[in-house]
């Protein structure tokens, strides 16, 4: 489905087409503390959402981002979709900084990234029928003709295994089920034809029963379309069922990035390693483990020194305290942003 | 004709054993002859409309101007509550300071001394009236329809429609101004009921277009003869009942509208 695309582009960043499709360079997002009239906060203190954050996302492939809430995932999903812009470092979109667009280039850009939301009922205007809700990123983009949008309505809806399509057309937003209206978002989501996906929570609001339904869907149809895809989640087993890469966050910095096998089987960070000892298994006969990290989570305010997982790491070194880890390789495409591997 | 109707109308208190006699005679015709009696009360209506003819007159007059600063006022006070709303929820910082801030100086400005003030300037009419209700009356709308949208900006649909590129006029238009739709028609069919009863005070006043009876006129001019004291009910109980007939009015037609607009009211 390699398609020209409508995007303006540089000659010099033509070469990028080999490139990854999604790169973020030591992305930050800090937000500003608003300082109430009798708020005791220093001026210019802020929040770090996103605190220098690198990775790539190839062509073709899937990545996973994982951590607890508030670590975030979904700020880095919205920069990456350019629904807010970075404080610093660059986003790259098939080799052009996203912050740089605007009129035409942006529009372009909407009809190649797209994404899920994570709250299915949510997802669409409670006032919009399936069809009115299918066909506005048609209207919006000027594809087709009045006639022709019906039929990608329905051939959409049918993608999505929401059959008979016809059934589907006059029904609102209340009258389906989550997993129903989540095949919906991704219906919409594709009706631009987008190279890129990003979803965000795509299943943690459904019912166990049909969440490997959906997933099935999106990853059969990720790889019918040779989607890019980006997947959040707090649930590894979803990330390890999915993606190929997997990228652990913690407070806004990247504390692990590799392979999804390499990840999960040997996790390098203590925090993966606690995630991973977090997560139950399914076996009543195991006993829970024993987690000894506080589980407070320090605040992502003000100026952080050293590590950010230092209060919560069961090896902390007195190095922790003061220097901030670097991501280094702890195997191959495998790193790990700890002092544990580095050469303290 | 303000005093001419006071004295046509039958007082109880002096007529008490009149009312009585005749009561009783009634009672035998019924018993007698039922053709007879539905004759007799056939007339007695036909009386109490001569006798009242004048009311009945003011009630008929009076429903237009009360309808036209009614609607033509809610429609003013619905349509720029719900634009100043939804501008200033959506676009958020500076617009939204100065745009709320401009409702609190809306809320600050007396109502009755600002219309004394404009009425002395363009002159007593019935569209300065409306002109001075569209002019300070869409404050509460705007804050409403602004608390909504604000929460109505954070829900899913807002953000995919914004990831699928919609323009904030499209934003605005389509997705967000019909989930504010039953709240703005709801204080629309509240200002119906509001700009009548204003524009009878103002009427009252003395600031009115005198040239036109409305409800509100009727009302206070049934007030100011004492028809209350006296027990003219029929003078102020129509004009009163009309009143709240065009605001239930609105108020059902507002429902019917947002039962089509929101599907998920509608029973199946």
């Amino acid at each position: 489905m390699a398609r020209p695309g409508p995007m303006t582009r540089a000659p010099a960043e033509a070469a990028a087409a080999n490139g990854p499709l999604v790169a973020a360079e030591a992305v930050q997002k800090y937000f500003p503390l608003r300082r109430g009239l009798f708020a005791r906060r220093a001026p210019g203190e802020y929040l770090r959402g996103v605190d220098g954050v690198s990775f790539a996302i190839p062509r073709g492939s899937s990545l996973g981002i994982a951590g607890e809430s508030g670590c975030g995932k979904t700020t880095l999903a919205r920069l990456l979709l350019r629904l807010i812009t970075p404080t610093a470092g660059r986003i790259l979109f098939e080799g052009v900084d996203l912050s740089t667009l605007d009129g035409p280039a942006l529009l372009a850009f909407r009809r190649r990234a797209q994404l899920m939301v994570q709250n299915p009922y949510e997802a669409i205007n409670p006032r919009f029928t399936m069809e009115q809700a299918l066909a506005e990123p048609l209207v919006i983009h000027g594809i087709g003709t009045r006639e022709d949008r019906l039929d990608r309505v329905i051939a959409a809806l049918a993608q999505v295994n929401l059959r008979p399509a016809d059934a589907f057309l006059d029904k609102y937003p209340h009258q389906l089920s989550g997993g129903q209206l989540q095949r919906v978002g991704l219906a919409r989501a594709l009706m631009v034809d987008p190279i890129f996906l990003a979803a965000d929570e795509p299943v943690s609001m459904l019912d166990v029963s049909v969440r490997a339904g959906v997933l099935n869907l999106m990853k059969a149809i990720a790889r019918a379309r040779h989607l890019t895809t980006m997947y959040i989640s707090h649930d590894l087993s979803l990330v390890r069922y999915v993606c190929e890469t997997t990228m652990i966050m913690y407070l806004g910095t990247v504390a692990e990035l590799g392979p999804t096998e390499a990840v999960l089987a040997s996790p390098k960070h203590p925090y993966t390693q606690l995630l991973l000892a977090a997560a139950p298994v399914p076996d009543p006969g195991r006993p829970l483990p024993e987690i000894t990290a506080p589980e407070q989570v320090p605040t992502p305010i003000g100026p952080g020194i050293g590590c950010p997982f230092q209060d919560r790491c069961p090896q902390v070194m007195p190095v922790c305290r003061t220097v901030p880890p670097p991501l280094v390789f702890v195997g191959p495409k495998h790193e790990a942003a700890c002092h544990l591997y580095g050469p303290h | 004709m303000r005093s001419g109707s006071v004295d046509a109308l039958p007082r109880p208190g002096q007529t008490w054993a009149g009312w009585r006699r005749a009561a009783g005679t009634l009672w035998g015709v019924l018993q007698h002859d039922r053709f007879a009696f539905a004759g007799i009360c056939i007339y007695a209506l036909f009386v109490l409309i001569a006798l009242s003819g004048d009311i009945f007159a003011q009630l008929v007059y009076g429903a237009r101007p009360a309808l036209t600063v009614g609607f033509v006022a809610a429609f003013f006070v619905a349509l720029i509550g719900t634009s100043v709303g939804i501008i200033a929820g959506y676009y958020g910082g500076w617009l939204d300071a100065v745009l709320m801030r401009l409702a609190d100086v809306a809320f600050g400005i007396p109502y009755l001394p600002f219309v004394i003030v404009l009425v002395a300037f363009l002159g007593p009419s019935l569209w300065n009236i409306v002109l001075t209700m569209a002019l300070l009356l869409w404050k509460d709308t705007a804050r409403v329809v602004r608390a909504q949208v604000l929460t109505l900006r954070e829900r899913g649909f807002v953000e995919a429609a914004r990831v699928l590129g919609s323009s904030p006029r499209r934003l605005m238009l389509v997705h967000l101004a019909p989930n504010v739709l039953p709240i703005a028609l709801l204080y629309g069919s509240l200002a119906v009921g509001w700009a009548i009863l204003t524009e009878a005070s103002v009427s009252f006043l003395g600031f009115g277009d005198p040239a036109r009876i409305s409800w509100g006129y009727m009302l206070q001019d049934a007030y100011i003869s004492q028809a209350l004291s006296g027990g003219a009910y029929n003078w102020f109980i129509p004009p009163g009942v009309c009143i709240m007939l065009v605001v239930m009015a609105g108020y059902f037609i507002s429902r019917g509208y947002e039962e089509l607009l929101f599907p998920r009211l509608r029973r199946r």
